[in-house]
């Protein structure tokens, strides 16, 4: 899915970046949402990590674009902006629409209740749960996204899991 | 269920306004947004890098603004950070705080602009001055085109150029009239610099302090009338001892 965008995005940025918005947007959206278990943060945190990702895509020559691979870019994006989020947010400006001043929140059924268990993860097991089972990537993208080595993911993941069970028959 | 089939599921849609917040954030979109002027409604436009725009609101602005920038446009609220200096500036007719894109112009004509933006309220100036402060004196028809392309109107006082024969000039905001209003709301008549014109009045010194001036300088402006004397050229006024006013700095 991601290598026609690569190409898209190195011979017209400005033509293609809507698309990589749509087509990440949701993925972005919902995996921050998860982490953060918070709609206007996730919401924040996602088009932050948008307009840092074309600023940096703009100073790029077109073969660093056509190689990288994207999501997991982002995500290391995104998961920066994550952890300076309280730092930096009086210094962000923020862009709203006029009509949708204070957007409706997306949540689906079920997403406090899961939010609530994936709190009782610490913060490592939590991304990679996340990016892993709700996002559905990779191990390889994990570890690129996160910066922490393989086996630490996986470690993450597996525990993260055993907890999850640990608190859904702790809730029967 | 297993878990991790629990966890697939929990992806929603794309919340509302993602998309536009991302293209505003962006610049690959303006916002735009209504304003209060001396001459009625104006949309002001803006992206991440500053106001790009000011136009009259009716029915065509989205039109004209996609064809000479060549951008969509998408009704927004501007910045927090400096939103809230756009109806000083249009009010002051400066910039101020508020930050301008003139991407949309040349370097030379953004240097211009520029020295324009530091007419003061209630003070025309020729279009020579601007060459000249510009350090381009020859560049009279240049800085004039400049002044044309003005895409912040009002904000930078172009509206404060007027030629050296007196005639107020064209205006690109809606015509001349509009020119004519703007003068007269901020104290200066424009029947009284076509009066000078004809007079072939362009600057005027004070004899007690030898100082000469443009003739809507406030400094030659607070001179005792008894004071003032007129004259056709800096050279006139230089032959009889009077020096250039160092703060509307006379040329040409």
């Amino acid at each position: 899915m991601m290598d026609n965008i690569g190409y898209a995005l190195a011979t017209d940025l400005d033509g293609a970046f809507p698309t990589v918005v749509k087509q990440m947007g949701t993925r972005l959206y919902w995996g921050l949402r998860r982490i953060s278990a918070d709609h206007q943060e996730a919401e924040d945190l996602t088009q932050e990590t948008f307009i840092r990702a074309y600023k940096a895509l703009g100073a790029y020559d077109s073969r660093r674009i056509r190689e990288m691979k994207l999501e997991p870019w982002l995500w290391t994006i995104a998961l920066n902006l994550g952890r300076n989020h309280v730092r930096d947010r009086s210094r962000r400006p923020i862009w709203v629409e006029l009509e949708d001043t204070g957007t409706d929140d997306p949540e689906i059924a079920d997403g406090q209740a899961w939010d609530q268990r994936l709190g009782c993860l610490n913060q490592h097991q939590r991304t990679a749960v996340v990016l892993r089972h709700v996002i559905g990537m990779g191990i390889p993208d994990i570890t690129a996204a996160t910066g922490r080595p393989a086996g630490t993911v996986k470690a993450d993941i597996h525990r993260g899991l055993a907890k999850l069970k640990q608190v859904m028959e702790d809730e029967t | 269920m297993s878990i991790e089939t629990e966890l697939s599921a929990l992806i929603g849609g794309l919340p509302d306004g993602m998309s536009e917040g991302v293209a505003l954030g962006t610049g690959l979109v303006d916002g735009f947004d209504f304003y209060e002027s001396a001459i009625g409604k104006v949309v002001v436009t803006f992206n991440p890098e500053g106001v790009s725009s000011l136009d009259i609101a009716d029915k065509d602005f989205e039109d004209r603004f996609s064809q000479r920038f060549e951008r969509p446009l998408m009704r927004a609220e501007a910045p927090g950070s400096w939103g809230k200096h756009i109806s000083p500036a249009i009010e002051a007719g400066r910039p101020g705080k508020l930050p301008v894109d003139l991407r949309s112009v040349t370097a030379f004509q953004a240097d211009v602009l520029g020295r324009t933006a530091t007419i003061p309220k209630g003070e025309v100036r020729p279009y020579a001055w601007l060459a000249n402060e510009v350090h381009r004196p020859n560049a009279v028809r240049a800085a004039g085109s400049a002044v044309a392309k003005n895409p912040i109107p009002l904000i930078i006082p172009c509206h404060r150029v007027v030629r050296a024969d007196g005639h107020i000039g064209n205006y690109s905001l809606g015509g001349p009239e509009n020119k004519v209003d703007l003068l007269e709301h901020e104290g200066t008549r424009p029947d009284w610099l076509e009066g000078l014109a004809t007079k072939h009045v362009r600057f005027q010194g004070d004899s007690s302090t030898s100082v000469v001036c443009h003739p809507t300088c406030h400094a030659i402006r607070r001179s005792k009338s008894a004071d003032v004397i007129s004259f056709r050229s800096l050279g006139e006024a230089k032959d009889e001892g009077f020096r250039p006013c160092e703060v509307c700095r006379p040329c040409c």
